[in-house]
């Protein structure tokens, strides 16, 4: 179901010319009362009145995660506090959270956004939605939240944690939607096999909306076939929204739409800088066009995406995202080529006879690059022949060539041998002396 | 008919092997038969075990990554071209061999070589049929 049928399925050409008009007031809004975004614009050269079309959005500067930290905590804010009705932040793994302020209209954009996305996953005012995204400063559980009560739907605030209650509550109140991260949907199947609930037999879910961090295409058809479900992936981060800002329909649950209407997509290669054309794969930025609290001019969302322009069957005008693999944190120059630890990872994840862990190891021998990937083999040995797993060896090979266009070394090892790290697994080692 | 032997995954690390037989050692489990097979990055230590299931559970246990396989237990007369007049009549069936090794025996009349081979059961079929003795499991097993 489409929730905004003006909006979404808007002739491009429309579109365009709403989101010209809206980046102009944008830059023009900053330019004037955000003395950051003003000093930047003026060592870059550029004034409000330099953007004349879209194409000249790539003349603006860039800002990132650093610049939030630096105006820490609210310094990047566009209107008063006496406008600001909500803070988020995000959690800060590495340094200062960042911090962002919401205004009435802000709140009132966010949540059409969320009622947008959850009825592109096919949900209606007749569903139960089992919220179990945490609420407090993070955007996931308040941001589904506000999105459920604006499309019409009964949503339950069960928020995280307490799994074994959550699935007692999932029995008796009989939810038919599931938000929350992907891995946690398995660990709620889990608990719930131990506490001999089965997902399909005993639960009404049908449908879950999953986020927050990346997965893949795999484990899609693990929660899909686990849980019973269909499973949609939707995009948003804290800095940009929240929740809500690209989505999977569920007619084609391929490629996610951004809702264009409010941001501005791009991608860029994360060296240079350089806008890529549609289709290849870079790191997504993201320009708020209708933010007021605290507008952001080419975000860099350090995630690996692409963008599709292709029509979609869902009648949707508004361009696609790839899944994002990855963060453009760990990425990887190696003979030149860019390479993204999540590339590779999503090639070992097509091949069952190994684990999804492993190291990579980038040496420089005789003025060459050399890359290593050494991956887990999974637990019980499905073979015996020296032979079988060395041709393993040189199919991951093979895939890791023609995904990532260069060659590298892949050596099987026992499992449990690479280190875990319960955040963000150390997966690349660089030797290399430059 | 057939041997149930138990594969381990192994890297080639100093002490690893020795990991193994020290995890059997202490389960009281007993090698009949060993082989190695390995590259220069990993290797695939082949067992026959008095105890099979018990070896399999401990290395389990103690994070090994282990397979089980069927084999057959060959007798193999103790005279020139014994061995040779086996692969003969494998060779005339076109049954291909993917690896064998001998069996640690301390006595007795003729070796036990054990053998992988993909369509087992018409090799057991074949070589009875040319009065070769296919050695049952547990017979094997207490060796
Ligand atoms: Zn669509």
């Amino acid at each position: 179901m489409i929730y905004n049928d003006e909006y979404e399925t808007m002739p491009r050409e429309a579109l365009e010319a709403i989101q010209l008009r809206r980046l102009q007031q944008t830059v023009e809004r900053v330019y004037n009362t955000v003395p950051f975004y003003r000093k930047k614009f003026d060592e870059a050269g550029v004034r409000p009145e330099d953007i004349k079309s879209l194409d000249d959005l790539k003349r603006l500067p860039f800002t990132t995660k650093q610049d939030l930290r630096d105006n820490y905590p609210f310094g990047l804010f566009a209107v008063p506090m006496s406008q600001i009705v909500r803070i988020h932040a995000s959690s800060g793994t590495t340094g200062k959270p960042t911090v962002v302020g919401y205004t009435r209209r802000d709140i009132k954009t966010w949540s059409e956004l969320m009622a947008r996305a959850l009825a592109a996953a096919g949900v209606s005012q007749n569903d139960i939605i089992h919220n179990a995204y945490g609420y407090g400063l993070f955007t996931g559980g308040l941001g589904v939240h506000y999105g459920a009560e604006t499309l019409g739907a009964s949503v339950i605030p069960v928020s995280g944690g307490n799994t074994k209650r959550q699935i007692t509550i999932m029995k008796d109140f009989r939810p038919t939607v599931l938000t929350c991260t992907p891995s946690y949907s398995l660990h709620l199947w889990e608990v719930a096999q131990e506490m001999g609930v089965d997902f399909k037999r005993d639960l009404a879910i049908r449908v879950g909306i999953f986020g927050a961090e990346p997965w893949s295409e795999r484990m899609r058809q693990e929660i899909e076939d686990k849980l019973g479900i269909d499973a949609i992936d939707i995009y948003g981060l804290s800095e940009v929204l929240g929740p809500g800002v690209a989505v999977e329909c569920i007619e084609a649950k391929d490629g996610l739409h951004i809702f264009e209407d409010h941001f501005i997509p791009e991608i860029i290669d994360p060296e240079t800088g350089e806008v890529l054309p549609y289709g290849e794969t870079g790191e997504l930025v993201l320009t708020t066009i209708t933010k007021e609290g605290i507008p952001l001019i080419r975000y860099r969302t350090r995630d690996i995406s692409a963008l599709y322009k292709e029509p979609c069957k869902c009648g949707r005008t508004m361009v696609r995202m790839a899944r994002v693999t990855g963060r453009t944190d760990d990425m990887l120059i190696v003979r030149g080529v860019n390479v993204f630890p999540s590339q590779i990872e999503s090639v070992l994840m097509q091949h069952e006879e190994v684990a999804p862990h492993y190291v990579i190891i980038v040496d420089r021998q005789k003025a060459l690059d050399v890359l290593e990937v050494q991956v887990e083999v999974t637990e019980r040995l499905f073979s015996d022949e020296v032979r079988k797993l060395q041709e393993l060896e040189r199919r991951i090979e093979k895939d890791i060539k023609e995904t990532l266009g260069i060659s590298c070394k892949v050596k099987l090892v026992e499992p449990k041998t690479i280190e875990r790290s319960m955040g963000k697994a150390k997966r690349v080692i660089d030797k290399r002396q430059i | 008919m057939k041997v149930i032997q138990i594969s381990i995954f192994l890297e080639n690390r100093a002490g690893r092997l020795a990991e193994v037989t020290k995890t059997l050692a202490s389960a009281n489990i007993n090698i009949r038969a060993l082989s190695l097979a390995d590259t220069s990055d990993f290797g695939i230590l082949r067992l026959i075990v008095d105890d099979t299931e018990k070896a399999f559970k401990v290395l389990r246990e103690n994070g090994f990554t282990v397979g089980k396989t069927e084999v057959i237990a060959v007798e193999v007369p103790d005279r020139p071209g014994g061995l040779a007049a086996i692969m003969d009549i494998l060779a005339k069936e076109n049954i291909n061999v993917e690896y064998m090794y001998a069996f640690v025996q301390q006595s007795g009349k003729g070796a036990v070589i054990l053998f992988r081979i993909n369509e087992l059961d018409r090799a057991i079929d074949v070589l009875t049929k040319n009065g070769v003795a296919v050695l049952p499991g547990e017979k094997v097993y207490k060796l």
